[in-house]
């Protein structure tokens, strides 16, 4: 069972067996699209016809649309790269104040608020999709019977992508954060006080610099969750496709090769993000 | 004063929690329970819930993904638990880093590329049938993707760390000397796993199982792309309903059973595993 007592060899083998087969399971799927993105065929299946960058750099005359030369694709990720930015720059201003309210305040209904901010993360992403879809749609209703307003981001589209999005992922930046404060050390901020520094000067120096690995942390995985998710906002999306809306309209259809070439861009985008935290992450956190 | 910076400070989240999570649910619940006679006109009754029990499409997709849920979070669960146990008590110093690392670097890339990967490797024309006719173990390319095995295999795969995650935090905490002295008393395997390392775990146990569940019933992009046409999700009907029958009410019907049946299943988790929803979430 562990190291410390007697293992038989059946057991050993047993373990390296699985092992092998779990990490194979894990990796296969990633490693497939990877290599298929390099095949030179018209369509992602075997056999390997041999090596092109086709699909990333092909355009007309080679008749093969690459990645750089389709639009509808280019156009989708920079439409996901500003919902990103939005929901990070949201949620991570919101999952602070939380962290604060909830480590630093005493206030009336602090459990209740404790709880509520828990209730994002155990609503099926469709669910909360079609809530927030049929509430603007009212809304926009009532503010256009009453006032006359027409206000377009209520209806499917951009904005409403991202307040979907935001509804869950400032819960899971909240947690990140308020995780790290709690591990915070008060006596260094009355000491600072103590020696004269404002309450501003404390922040900036002292608690910042501390809350500084959760906030990267909340940050890139806010931008990822925005960037992956497809539950919720397929619900709400209006006539611009964020890249999973769009690949996955094309997967449905059999695609080319290309979404294999953007799929392997999105890897290393997510692996250089995914390095750069843990890397960060180890010496203040041994 | 100070009462006035700490309600200012109260009004971004209460504005979040309200009207992007509390009003929105009360607005679905009023659309389930209206029924549009003509244009403009709304009756308020049960009568979109009564369909979900005469309509038997509704009906049997709804237990349908009830159970294929609950399948595929015990498979994650037995999938995962020695995994969890490899890397806390087996795997040493930097080995356990890599290999929690390794768990953890599939779940950056987004749910829609390792799919995509599942559809190369299970089609028809992809790559393990190919396989399969090449060392001749069929003579034909077999269909792999569309079967509900698919599905659930699909659904382990996406949910898998939600799982390891919640384990190896719970198995940390377990003593070895528990188990050493276990053993000298002589205790087998059997006995210590499900004496010491359970009971132990559950904590961990249900916080994943919890998640998992609900990220299985919600999902909707890993059933309808291995399922195709034949998923038979619930989260499918709800977006038939919504988006493409424009039948809100129906749909609100839809979603606010789906949202009960999570609910109601993370109350009985907590309930048998005497646990509370703030802990299990912050465990997670």
């Amino acid at each position: 069972m562990i190291p410390s007592l007697p293992r038989s060899t059946v057991f050993k083998t047993g373990t390296w067996l699985y092992l092998s087969a779990f990490l194979i399971f894990l990796f296969l799927p990633l490693i497939t699209v990877a290599v298929f993105a390099f095949n030179d065929a018209a369509y992602p299946a075997p056999p390997w016809h041999g090596f092109t960058w086709d699909w990333f750099l092909g355009n007309d005359a080679k008749n093969r649309v690459g990645l750089l030369a389709d639009d509808e694709l280019l156009n989708s990720i920079l439409t996901s790269s500003i919902v990103a930015s939005f929901v990070t720059l949201l949620s991570l201003s919101l999952g602070t104040l939380n962290a604060f309210l909830m480590e630093r305040v005493n206030f009336k209904g602090k459990t209740l608020l404790a709880t509520m901010i828990l209730v994002p993360m155990v609503i099926p992403g469709v669910i909360l999709g079609i809530s927030i879809l049929a509430f603007a749609s009212n809304c926009a209703e009532l503010l256009s019977q009453w006032f006359g307003w027409e206000l377009e981001w209520l209806r499917p589209g951009l904005p409403l992508v991202v307040l979907g999005q935001f509804s869950y992922i400032a819960a899971i930046s909240t947690l990140t954060i308020a995780a790290r404060l709690k591990r915070f050390d008060r006596t260094l901020e009355e000491a600072a006080l103590n020696l004269g520094a404002s309450r501003i000067a404390v922040f900036v120096t002292i608690l910042l610099p501390f809350l500084r690995p959760a906030l990267l942390g909340a940050a890139a995985m806010s931008f990822l969750m925005s960037f992956e998710n497809f539950n919720t906002t397929v619900m709400l999306v209006g006539s611009d496709a964020p890249l999973t809306i769009e690949m996955y309209g094309r997967m449905r259809e059999g695609a080319t090769p290309t979404i294999n070439a953007v799929s392997v861009l999105l890897m290393l985008m997510s692996a250089v993000i995914a390095l750069t935290l843990f890397r960060r992450d180890e010496p203040s956190n041994p | 004063m100070r009462k006035l910076t700490l309600t200012v400070l109260l009004i971004p989240p209460i504005l979040w929690l309200g009207l992007l999570i509390v009003l929105p649910h009360v607005q679905l619940l009023a659309l389930s329970l209206r029924e549009r006679m003509e244009v403009g006109v709304y009756a308020y009754n049960l009568n979109q819930y009564k369909s979900f029990f005469t309509e038997t499409v509704f009906l049997e997709t709804f237990i349908r993904t009830a159970i294929m849920s609950a399948l595929a979070t015990a498979l994650t669960l037995v999938i995962a638990l020695p995994m969890a146990w490899i890397i806390v008590k087996i795997a040493k110093g930097r080995g356990a880093s890599t290999l929690f690392v390794m768990c953890l670097l599939p779940f950056w890339i987004s749910e829609t590329i390792r799919t995509l990967g599942w559809m190369i490797l299970l089609r028809e024309s992809g790559v393990i049938p190919q396989f399969l006719v090449a060392i001749g173990v069929t003579a034909q390319p077999i269909e792999l993707l569309y079967h509900d095995a698919t599905i659930m295999m699909g659904l382990v795969y996406t949910s898998m760390l939600f799982m390891l995650v919640p384990l190896i935090n719970a198995i940390e905490t377990l003593d070895n000397s528990l188990i050493e002295a276990a053993y000298n008393l002589g205790a087998n395997n059997a006995a210590i796993i499900r004496t010491i390392v359970l009971p132990h775990a559950l904590p961990g146990i249900t916080a994943g199982c919890i998640i998992v569940f609900m990220l299985c019933l919600g999902n909707y992009l890993t059933p309808t792309l291995l399922g195709g046409t034949h998923s038979q999700w619930f989260t499918e009907q709800i977006y038939n309903q919504f988006i493409t029958r424009f039948n809100w009410e129906q749909g609100s019907a839809l979603g606010f059973l789906l949202l009960l049946l999570s609910t109601l299943m993370i109350a009985i988790a907590l309930r048998l595993s005497g646990q509370r929803f703030t802990d299990v979430m912050r465990r997670a």
